[in-house]
């Protein structure tokens, strides 16, 4: 398949038909910052903080580069002050929940944001999804899964299923950009649901 | 009923049904829909079909209930035909006097009329009611005259001529055409035009497409989809069909909320009708034109009414926005070209179809064409469903067919759009209605809820309280939604507890930017926009609250506090007694007075004080003023004395 030339940053970055601007400008070696984008899986456009100012037929707007595909010509500028602004705020809006993430201090270095500006309300969980697409789309598991809408939406392993699954995967761990998967496990598997395995050890 | 099999045989039915018709055959309709329903037109029905009965009329008067007819103030609302008297409030002890004087003696019942508040005479026709007559209602019209799960009264009102059109004398891309020309644009919310929307599922590639009406009504206060579902469902389903025939589809969907029973009710008899009767199913009226139409229930989530939640939803999975960049028209369900209209636009395509888009386009501003169905609710007068050309003002809504503002109270603002819309003040009140001009002043036309604000209404709390509804009502997906928005509902809720803090409004507006400009899908995006709209209008409140911890229109709880004034209180006791939580200090013969540390700000003091004393007072941004020492209380009445 043709390559297809856009710009990125005023490089013309050359990528085949279907790939996302931010495969593109990764392959280009030009860094645009994620939190719930994995090679392994489906664009899921939730973090927002990949977003990129695209201009087209003149027209300058903002998209999330992890879902926007490359097109030919397209203009793409990864920094602006507003683009800036966008992630400082996304990421003093996520530490209100996760402080201490390394993931997220660092990135509050890079565009000035203030990890205090916000309430704390340590839930550590940003939602990003990881592991419940991760479970879902590689392992086919579904053993962690969303529950609830809106400001109430957090993450729950399924008992049923992660006890069977969990124990001997934990593929999703790392994957964590707060950490706070594997204390998540752990409790849920301490308090409610013993799995069959666990009995024996109890029983000691 | 047998299968109908031709255009021809549409017709013979058409004809043996209105010959088997006498219009001149007394009939009494009673509107059956939700509004009518909860003021109790139900046992007014029952009440009428059983004086029926007694007075042994069966054979010689009809009864109908039929959908809703829009006066919901006045409901329940029963139209004696054929002369077309209106009565309204009518309850199941006004019956035997509406048979026997109304229907036998023909006979007007004075009190049962409508009365101008006005001119204060008394009006026996619908079309002369203030109300009625400002109205255009080319939709919602005939909910009034058709029993909603008969199809032979839908076919009795001309129903289906508009397919029977199509299939036989048009080619899809003439009803494309047509429809294009009509500049018909989506009445739920964003205003996409129809035609251009409808074009894109056609050209796109795949051999399955869908056709679905978005039923998922949700805003705060808004009902006209729901009361025309319940109320003319097969125009929706004509219309749908229409549709499905111009983009090449032939499965549709009707999504519609769960919570609205008699809707899913109605439209499931609907399908059944029309597929019993050929005019849904295999070869449609004989034309080859095959379509079978599922309704598919929805679960309770505001953020479903977005289309690519909508979608994601019908897949039977968790109703979460789409994150992509490829209209629902050519990747919509299960990836296929799916054209998702509301409710409202399905119902204007066979009137268009029927009347052509030259009629249809002599409705309506420049950009905005037809009609547009409000709910005009809040603090109004005439509370209900109006139809209305687009470029009407909003004073004209207000004023002349919402009869303006109950209470001798002072308009403040006009709530458009829902919770996506904003808030417009007085000074805008001749803006005409229409999908742009609504959006340039900072609000939009949504799917045409319009809650009216009186003075007593604080706006940052209008703004606090949509923003309370959306923190529930997102999906919870992308962080500026999610987040921003759970942000501003702390500092908007800080600001009307007098927590407001210097800053708060700068703060407030870079989250709104956020929100506006990364969030996932349009619920987010458009989420600041009453926060944004009441800023921009009402900057003095917010700064009020922040700066002085006052509360203008005295509602805030927290800014507010009430107090007796002194000068005015006759001691007659009605607050002491009245009071829940004990919190009025009384006596007899001594001037009352509010124990602020007890006191809730429930207001019943405030409500039942006598009109004549009006002594206790609503106090905001000032300190009350100290307790009158205890000698100062006692009331030397003049009159007593010399008694």
């Amino acid at each position: 398949m043709s390559d297809i030339i856009l710009q990125i940053d005023g490089r013309e970055v050359a990528a085949r038909e279907g790939m996302t601007v931010l495969e593109a400008a990764q392959k280009a070696g030009i860094s645009i910052p994620t939190l719930c984008y994995h090679e392994k899986l489906e664009p899921y456009g939730a973090c927002r903080l990949c977003i990129v100012e695209v201009e087209e037929r003149g027209r300058t707007r903002l998209v999330v580069s992890c879902l926007y595909p490359v097109e030919k010509d397209l203009v793409v500028r990864t920094r602006s002050e507003k683009i800036d602004r966008i992630r400082k705020m996304i990421l003093e809006l996520l530490m209100a929940h996760a402080p201490d993430s390394f993931e997220l201090q660092e990135l509050a270095q890079e565009y000035g944001a203030d990890r205090d500006r916000f309430e704390k309300e340590p839930s550590f969980c940003i939602h990003c999804g990881l592991c419940v697409r991760y479970c879902a789309e590689v392992k086919k598991k579904n053993a962690v899964g969303f529950v609830d809408r809106g400001t109430r939406r957090e993450i729950s392993f399924i008992p049923e299923i992660a006890a069977k699954e969990c124990g001997s995967c934990g593929e999703c761990f790392p994957l964590c950009p707060t950490e706070a998967l594997q204390a998540a496990f752990v409790l849920t598997k301490a308090f409610s649901f013993p799995t069959p395995s666990m009995k024996p050890a109890a029983a000691e | 009923m047998a299968r109908i099999n031709s255009i021809t045989e549409l017709e013979e039915v058409r004809k043996s049904i209105l010959s088997s018709r006498d219009s001149k055959k007394p009939c009494i309709t009673i509107c059956s829909g939700s509004g009518c329903h909860a003021s109790g037109s139900r046992e007014v029905a029952l009440s009428i079909e059983a004086e029926i009965v007694k007075q042994g009329l069966s054979d010689k008067v009809d009864v109908k209930k039929t959908g809703c007819h829009g006066f919901c103030e006045r409901g329940p609302i029963v139209v004696i035909h054929p002369e077309g008297i209106c009565y309204f409030q009518v309850k199941p002890g006004d019956v035997p006097e509406i048979v026997s004087q109304t229907v036998i003696e023909k006979k007007v019942i004075e009190r049962l009329l409508y009365t101008d508040p006005n001119t204060n005479e008394k009006i026996v026709y619908e079309s002369e009611i203030p109300f009625y007559k400002n109205q255009e209602r080319l939709v919602f019209g005939f909910n009034s005259s058709i029993d909603p799960k008969s199809i032979d009264d839908y076919l009795a009102i001309g129903g289906y001529s508009a397919l029977a059109k199509v299939l036989s004398q048009m080619s899809p891309e003439q009803v494309l055409e047509e429809v294009k020309r009509s500049n018909l644009r989506g009445r739920g919310g964003g205003g996409f035009p129809t035609g251009r929307k409808w074009g894109e599922s056609r050209n796109a590639p795949g051999d399955i497409k869908y056709v679905i009406v978005n039923a998922d009504e949700g805003d705060p206060g808004a009902y006209m989809d729901r009361s025309l579902l319940e109320g003319n469902p097969h125009s929706i389903l004509e219309g749908l069909t229409i549709g499905a025939y111009a983009v090449g589809s032939h499965e549709g969907y009707i999504y519609v909320r769960q919570e609205y029973p008699l809707a899913v009710e109605n439209v499931s008899i609907a399908i059944k009708q029309a597929e019993e009767y050929g005019l849904l199913g295999e070869n449609i009226l004989g034309s080859g034109f095959d379509f079978t139409v599922k309704v598919h229930q929805g679960a309770g989530a505001f953020v479903c009414g977005e289309s690519s939640a909508l979608m994601t939803a019908l897949e039977g999975k968790a109703g979460e926005p789409r994150p992509k960049y490829i209209h629902t028209a050519v990747k919509g369900v299960w990836d296929r070209p799916s054209v998702l209209n509301n409710v409202e636009t399905w119902a204007n395509v066979p009137l268009i179809i029927n009347k052509g888009s030259d009629w249809f386009t002599q409705f309506g501003t420049e950009r905005s064409k037809g009609t547009k169905i409000f709910s005009l609710v809040g603090k109004i007068t005439n509370t209900g469903l109006v139809e209305v050309p687009m470029g009407m003002s909003l004073r004209d809504i207000i004023y002349k067919i919402g009869g303006g503002i109950p209470g001798g109270k002072k308009f403040k603002a006009v709530q458009t759009g829902g919770p996506s819309g904003g808030c417009l003040p007085e000074e805008l009140l001749d803006l005409p209605v229409g999908f742009d001009e609504l959006t340039q002043a900072g609000s939009m036309m949504g799917s045409g809820g319009m809650i009216v604000m009186d003075e007593d209404t604080c706006m940052v709390d209008v703004a606090r309280y949509f923003l309370e509804f959306l923190t529930d009502e997102s999906c919870g997906k992308c962080v500026p939604c999610r987040e921003g928005i759970r942000q501003m509902l702390k500092i908007l809720t800080n600001i009307t507890k007098g927590k407001g803090k210097e800053g708060d409004i700068e703060l407030l507006e870079e989250l709104a930017e956020v929100a506006r400009e990364a969030s996932l899908c349009a619920l987010g995006r458009s989420a600041p926009n009453p926060f944004l709209s009441t800023l921009k209008y009402f900057r003095d409140e917010y700064e009020a609250h922040v700066k002085e911890k006052r509360c203008p229109a005295l509602s805030c709880k927290e800014l507010i506090a009430f107090y007796i004034d002194p000068a005015k209180c006759q001691a007659c006791g009605t607050c002491a007694r009245k009071c829940p939580s004990e919190a009025i200090i009384g006596g007899k013969n001594l001037i009352h007075m509010v124990d602020q540390t007890k006191c809730t700000k429930c207001g019943t003091c405030f409500e039942v004080c006598p009109p004549r004393f009006r002594a206790v007072k609503k106090i905001s941004g000032e300190p009350v003023p100290d307790p009158i020492p205890e000698e100062a209380r006692i009331i030397v009445r003049g009159g007593k004395k010399n008694e």
